[in-house]
């Protein structure tokens, strides 16, 4: 499997890319011990005019690249967090709709096109102006406007994989239906759930970044949505200010999106769109 | 007789990596006008992919390394393109073996039927049309004109290959090229259908090649035989020859493997029952709304049976007959509406959940596909021991059980650590049954368990379960299509038709006088019949030789 995601392009520049923001955020403190708030020089300094200061200053006189790479920080942890938060909602409410059925179904179904009818974006800022604007609150937000897909393809999985003889046969077994579930049917799910969390990571990344750029960021940590949406004002006369932050959330989703294409290729070899049978 | 198809040499490449270099190496053949030529082999011997390189469909990565295949004068492997698909459907014509899926489900009949001529640009709207009719009747489907406006799965598995035969028909091809066309078929249609091929053959004078795993439809229709193994063509020679004097010990080794209907001594029996069925029924309603009934299908319709102790019951019906709910409603998997599933005196139809879930071991099951019925992620060990366990037996005593059974079915106990996919499809099926006799059932259901398997594989298996009946005393529930593979292993067989029971009795008396008319169809339709009749009087009559 490795190898065949080994063989995908696309996936393994993604991989690069992502390692690559990885590492500068992980970096942060290293590279720029002094916090991405300190005032350094004169501000609207224009990139690669002065040493020290790659990407110039903003508006306040703050370095844009130390800006970038401690927003890399928050972006791909509440792209992490709020998708794993998500999955915790999705997986385990789709997996008791379609393994049971019935009113099972029926209830969970109802409550996930619930969420469904509401606008994403309208939700999400609808809760974090409800919650007051924290990291926790902006992640959590996010999780809750992004676990309904996730619970409707664990829900079509599990519908698909119980009706497989290797079920009936634990059924025959005399497996409980709760470790039928959990040791059967739910690993059999697990490729295409994959893929979707990758895709989800980057979504996140996007929600985050236009939450901050309404102003609904936390206003304590630095992000890439909130540098454009500071710099919105002064895009005519200071363009590199929401240029760089605009080209990191690019790079970074393009790079997500690369990997869960790489990986659903991986997982399904039937499905690729290569057709290399 | 003038030929039609002269194959010389022909060599198919597979891609680097294959199991085998060449899916077909150096075959050679001839096919005259109004020939039947049989390609047997088991699945993987190369016998599709020497029709696919024919007609032009190989899969991506599959070359034609060498050789020629001559068809009207010129070399069909080398042509263009363009001229290929001129030929396709015109002259070389091919019917497949699904016939749903090589229908396009969105379009009528008839429409189908007429694009033919239309792809090759013939005739106008009307005369379309006028041919179209004269080709459904011709293949005998019942009322023509609703045929043509039915869509096709409106129509049933035998019309349906019917239809894709009008198709083929249509331009008056010079050869047909079948691909294991009744496969997919239950007996009595698969024996319509090769009737309608050898008649079809009889009137327009057209070569066929027919392509087959299985030597009762080669005894019904072949002219001339070629068998073929791992890609090569180990005998060929006409119909009598191959089958009477095979000369290759592969070919020998396939037709001992046949069922033949070589009917085994009976066996006198414990009257013990272990299962009893009384009055079962189960009815399946779909559809129906507020204004509209829902349609009913009575699955199983009042069926009791008893299986006695060391028994072996086979329940022969085809497919809609309700034998798979009769067998997994004896299992539990499915509940019936009404009657009693008497083991050893438990009614299983009648417990709880939770009481059920403690006697599943009483019954096991061994299910038809050998690839869906093993979880891919657990390893074989894990398959074997999670039943034991979850019935409370101590997980080392069912682990050794596990790894001495898997000695029993043949495998050994080092497979208990592998993982399912690193097993051919007959391997599974033994992982399959040793699974269900670790439970220490009292009865295995066994639905169609070797209906998957190739001939060779299917011969094995067979002889597995028959070698556990003597040593184990299993009682087995033996649930098919075949009559031929019902005969070699069951005491006693039971005909079902549309949910009911329609005749019961042991082997010699159903298949030397069935009382029932629908046992009596069945039995005249098993394919080469007459050839395996001749077999078993030849048979029977050695064994009366001291």
């Amino acid at each position: 499997m490795i190898r065949r995601f080994a063989s995908n392009k696309g996936a393994v520049i993604g991989v690069l890319i992502l390692l690559a923001v990885i590492a500068l955020a992980v970096s942060a403190d290293l590279l720029f011990p002094r916090g991405p708030w300190a005032m350094v020089q004169r501000p609207f300094l224009v990139p690669f005019s002065t040493d020290g200061l790659p990407l110039g200053t903003d508006t306040l006189g703050r370095d844009v690249a130390a800006g970038l790479v401690h927003g890399a920080r928050v972006s791909l942890l509440v792209g992490l967090v709020s998708t794993l938060v998500a999955l915790m909602i999705g997986v385990p409410l789709g997996a008791v709709a379609g393994f049971y059925g019935g009113w099972a179904d029926e209830g969970a179904m109802r409550f996930t096109e619930f969420f469904q009818t509401i606008p994403n974006f309208a939700l999400a800022i609808v809760l974090v102006a409800i919650l007051e604007p924290t990291l926790g609150s902006i992640t959590l937000a996010i999780a809750i406007v992004s676990w309904p897909p996730v619970a409707r393809l664990v829900r079509a999985e599990v519908m698909a994989v119980k009706r497989r003889d290797y079920v009936d046969a634990a059924r025959l077994a005399g497996l409980s239906k709760f470790r039928i579930l959990t040791g059967e049917v739910l690993p059999n799910t697990v490729s295409p759930i994959i893929v979707m969390a990758s895709l989800m990571v980057a979504t996140a990344i996007l929600l985050e970044s236009s939450l901050s750029f309404l102003g609904l960021g936390d206003p304590n940590a630095m992000s890439w949505g909130y540098m454009i949406g500071a710099a919105r004002t002064v895009i005519r006369s200071a363009w590199w200010l929401s240029f760089f932050p605009g080209v990191a959330i690019l790079l970074t989703v393009l790079a997500l999106n690369l990997i869960g294409e790489g990986l659903s290729d991986a997982l399904n070899p039937h499905l690729s769109r290569k057709g290399t049978a | 007789m003038r030929p039609v198809l002269t194959i010389e040499d022909l060599s198919i490449a597979l891609p680097a990596g294959a199991d085998r270099p060449h899916a077909v190496s150096g075959m050679s053949m001839t096919i005259g006008e109004g020939e039947i030529l049989c390609v047997v082999g088991e699945s993987g011997s190369g016998k599709s992919m020497t029709a696919n390189a024919l007609m032009g469909l190989l899969p991506p990565g599959v070359t034609v390394a060498g050789g020629r295949a001559v068809f009207d004068g010129r070399d069909v492997l080398a042509l263009p393109e363009t001229q290929r698909r001129a030929l396709r459907g015109r002259q070389i014509a091919m019917i497949f073996q699904e016939p749903m899926t090589a229908l396009n489900p969105l379009m009528r009949i008839g429409e189908q039927i007429s694009e033919v001529f239309a792809a090759h640009g013939m005739y106008g709207p009307t005369e379309r049309e006028r041919r179209t009719l004269a080709l459904v009747t011709e293949v005998g489907l019942p009322d023509p004109a609703k045929i043509m406006r039915a869509y096709p799965f409106q129509l049933s598995g035998g019309q349906r290959q019917r239809a894709m035969i009008a198709m083929a028909l249509a331009l008056e091809p010079e050869l047909l090229i079948a691909d294991e066309p009744t496969t997919a078929l239950d007996v009595t249609t698969q024996a319509q259908i090769l009737d309608l091929i050898l008649d079809l053959r009889r009137r327009r004078g057209m070569g066929v090649m027919f392509i087959t795993h299985d030597f009762g439809v080669v005894a019904e229709i072949a002219d001339k035989v070629i068998v073929m193994e791992k890609g090569i063509a180990v005998e060929q020679g006409s119909a009598a020859e191959v089958l009477d004097t095979p000369q290759h010990p592969y070919t020998s080794r396939l037709l001992d493997a046949i069922p033949t209907g070589r009917l085994p001594e009976a066996r006198s029996l414990e009257p013990a029952p272990v299962l009893e069925l009384k009055g079962l029924r189960k009815v399946y309603r779909t559809g129906g709304g507020l204004f509209r009934p829902p349609r009913e299908v009575r699955a199983v319709d009042d069926v009791s049976l008893t299986i006695g102790r060391g028994e072996v019951l086979g329940l022969v019906g085809e497919s809609g007959s309700g034998k798979s709910t009769l067998g997994r409603t004896v299992v539990r998997l499915v509940t019936p509406d009404a009657g009693q599933v008497l083991v050893g005196g438990t009614d299983l139809a009648a417990l709880s959940e939770e009481e059920l879930r403690k006697s599943r071991g009483k019954v096991q099951m061994v299910f038809q596909d050998p690839y869906a019925s093993l979880n891919p992620r657990h390893r074989i060990l894990r398959a074997l021991t999670a039943g034991p366990v979850a019935m409370g037996r101590p997980r080392a005593a069912a682990e050794a059980k596990a790894r001495e059974l898997l000695e029993i079915v043949g495998l050994g106990p080092e497979a208990a650590e592998r993982f399912p996919h690193e097993f051919s499809g007959g391997q599974r099926q033994r992982i399959g049954i040793a699974r269900a006799l670790a439970m220490e059932p009292e009865l295995i259901v066994a639905d169609e368990a070797v209906s998957a398997l190739d001939v060779s594989i299917q011969a094995q298996v067979l002889d597995l379960l028959r070698d556990l009946r003597a040593r184990l005393g299993l009682s087995i529930l033996f649930i098919t299509h075949d009559l031929r593979v019902a005969a070699q292993l069951c005491d006693r067989i039971a005909v079902m038709q549309t949910g009911r029971l329609v005749e019961m009795g042991a082997v010699h008396d159903i298949f030397l006088a069935p009382r029932d008319p629908y046992t009596r169809a069945l039995l005249a339709a098993v394919p080469g019949a007459d050839w395996a009749a001749e077999n078993r009087m030849a048979g029977n009559a050695e064994g009366a030789r001291p």
